[in-house]
């Protein structure tokens, strides 16, 4: 096992590097980027596999055991997390193949991906707080470059907001490390897990919130949300989303990891963190249906359904934790189609204004189911996965007795379900004006390129399996959240 | 000597958060990069014990400071050069494209602005009057663009 736990994060830094040697041969550095993430994929189902079935496992790089070395553990959210994300990884890097434009015409873009993807996974594996901040700048400086690759007026405007709040977070990060490590003379997070007890109540509850704030802001989390919808939808469509199903979500995940291992039991702030998660999902939707452009409503989205994750979280119950990772994976899947069927839009209408564009759905029926199925499974239509995940983290709250911020969730199910039909309304039905005429015989007819629908339909396929699987994932889910809830077996794998 | 690194850090994070708060680019990259100094030295003032630098091979029963902080600062030093590169390198393109160094508004901002603007001047009775004045603040910001792909 410990010869699989790094290869999510050291195969693609070495294709990466590969990558960049061959900078003039696009055939070979798409070979190299598929094959590197498939190769991922695979690792990720063993590590998943090997934690569900034998516990936490570790492995020290370098050599030198834990506390001091690097540490990267495997336990069941690290493995369900990486098994999401490896897939759509390379569901998205396929469709970019496909798409002209970015990926064709910048030689920097498949090193740059890679680094992307070992930053996510480093983010997922590590144990160590500082080894997180650093996995944390690997994943941010490549999604910088992706953001600004090509360096349009509009890119460089909105990346700029994007790479200053992002630095401020880590160097927010950095100092809380440095308090954390003068406090308790550890970085290691398993280690962090037995000292915070020493430390007197006030900084204890001070450091949870602190770690709150710091992924707070990478989750985009009310009132830290607002970089979000502003720089996603000028990146290049395969960009967004890869963001949009990714970045956040390792923020959700360090959210999860931190208030579960390191804070203590009643240090946790579970009102404060329900509160927070209320306000996430009613000002995101509200700002998603007062937009007009389909990637910003989407972009106000993801904010709106970072709230249903640390809802579940701020239960800090099996049954809300286990929904909590069971919409985090969820999204992964549903953003990224969303935001690759938004791309489609764009590259047949030449716009993603709603104003601007309608009748895609007869021109391009295919596209039209793309986006519709997902669409319906955002809103929590039954019976698709984001039903399924939605009826679990209402159960929770249920379970938990958190009317009002349930019932903010239910109010805001509806108003996503209306600012999707928007979506719908303004983008599928209504006159035809298509502006731009593809010269692609396939595009022409499909209303894409035979990768970039390959990939979305994989996606979307994916979301329907999801919905079918839903069971066992969220079986799978719930004993991910008990061994959150109880990190003595991950304690003992990194200590032992 | 603890006292005056405690001092230059209360200091430089100060000074910087200052700086990130201004509107000239060039101000906010020198901001991030006293900000980044700051918990450099944060990290440093972490480590719990002094003493003769830890190198392996030459320590002789003596009390040895405490490596851990050292690497950890040296990595986050490492981290914050390439980024305050890349920074820059940000802020010339956009001094490139607008001949300026002033941090933009965001369009939708200038779109509302004019929203409101018109509403209270009351010049603006009519949907399709409102929309025309939404749409020039757009073309004064110059990036219709927003979303569109390479």
């Amino acid at each position: 096992m410990r010869i699989w736990l790094p290869l999510p994060v050291v195969l693609p830094l070495l294709a990466a590097g590969l990558s960049m040697a061959a900078a003039r041969h696009r055939g070979v550095q798409r070979v190299i980027g598929i094959v590197t993430l498939s190769v991922t994929t695979v690792a990720s189902i063993a590590i998943l596999v090997h934690a569900d079935q034998h516990g936490p496992a570790a492995a020290f790089i370098g050599g030198w055991s834990a506390p001091v070395g690097i540490a990267l553990v495997a336990d069941r959210l690290t493995g369900l997390m990486l098994v999401a994300a490896s897939p759509v990884l390379l569901a998205v890097l396929v469709f970019a193949i496909g798409q002209p434009g970015t990926e064709r015409e910048q030689p920097a873009f498949h090193p740059v991906y890679l680094v992307l993807a070992a930053g996510i996974g480093l983010s997922f594996l590590t144990g160590d707080l500082f080894n997180m901040f650093v996995a944390f700048e690997m994943m941010l400086t490549a999604s910088y470059v992706l953001i600004t690759i090509g360096g349009r007026a509009d890119q460089v405007r909105t990346g700029m907001t994007y790479v200053v709040i992002n630095l401020i977070a880590s160097i927010l990060f950095v100092s809380v490390v440095g308090l954390l490590y003068s406090a308790t003379g550890t970085v290691n997070m398993a280690d962090l897990a037995g000292r915070m007890g020493a430390l007197p109540e006030g900084v204890r509850l001070a450091f949870a919130l602190l770690l709150f704030v710091i992924f707070g802001i990478k989750a985009a989390v009310f009132p830290l949300f607002f970089w979000l919808p502003d720089s996603y939808p000028s990146a290049p469509t395969a960009v967004t989303a890869v963001f949009a199903g990714l970045l956040t979500k390792v923020g959700v995940y360090c959210l999860i990891r931190t208030q579960t291992l390191i804070v203590a039991p009643v240090d946790r702030p579970a009102g404060f963190i329900l509160a927070i998660a209320g306000l996430t999902m009613v000002v995101g939707v509200l700002g998603a249906i007062a937009q007009n452009d389909i990637k910003r409503i989407l972009s106000f989205h993801i904010v709106s359904q970072v709230g249903y994750m640390i809802l579940g979280l701020g239960l800090f119950t099996v049954a809300g934790i286990g929904a909590a990772i069971l919409y985090v994976l969820n999204q992964i899947v549903l953003k990224s189609t969303l935001l690759l069927t938004a791309g489609m839009v764009d590259h047949n209408a030449g716009s993603s204004r709603l104003s601007e564009i309608g009748g895609l759905a007869r021109r391009f029926p295919i596209v039209g189911w793309l986006f519709l199925l997902p669409a319906l499974s955002l809103a929590g239509v039954p019976p698709f996965s984001g039903f399924v995940a939605k009826l679990s983290v209402v159960e929770a709250g249920f379970g938990s007795d958190a009317w009002l911020v349930v019932g903010a969730a239910l109010v805001v199910s509806v108003l996503t379900l209306y600012s999707v039909t928007k979506i719908w309304g303004g983008a599928f039905w209504g006159q035809v004006e298509v502006v731009s005429v593809p010269t692609d015989p396939v595009t022409a007819r499909f209303g894409g390129t035979v990768p970039m629908l390959a990939a979305t339909t994989a996606l979307v396929a994916a979301s329907l399996v999801f919905a079918v699987l839903a069971g066992s994932l969220l079986d799978l889910c719930q004993r991910a959240a008990a061994e959150l809830l109880d990190p003595s077996a991950y304690i003992r794998a990194v200590l032992r | 000597m603890s006292l005056v690194l405690a001092t230059s850090t209360a200091l430089l994070f100060s000074l910087g958060t200052w700086l990130v708060l201004q509107r000239r680019l060039t101000r906010l990259i020198i901001g991030i990069g006293l900000l980044s100094h700051g918990a450099n030295l944060l990290l440093l003032l972490s480590g719990r014990r002094r003493g003769i630098a830890p190198f392996i091979g030459s320590i002789g029963g003596e009390r040895v400071a405490d490596p851990m902080p050292q690497a950890l600062a040296l990595t986050a030093i490492v981290i914050s050069f390439g980024i305050t590169a890349f920074l820059l390198a940000l802020a010339y393109r956009s001094w490139q494209l607008t001949g300026d160094d002033l941090v933009e508004d965001d369009v939708e901002d200038r779109r509302i602005a004019a929203r409101t603007q018109a509403l209270a001047d009351d010049q603006v009775e009519d949907q399709r009057l409102l929309a025309a004045a939404e749409a020039e603040a757009e073309a004064e910001a110059g990036r219709i663009g927003v979303g569109e792909d390479l």
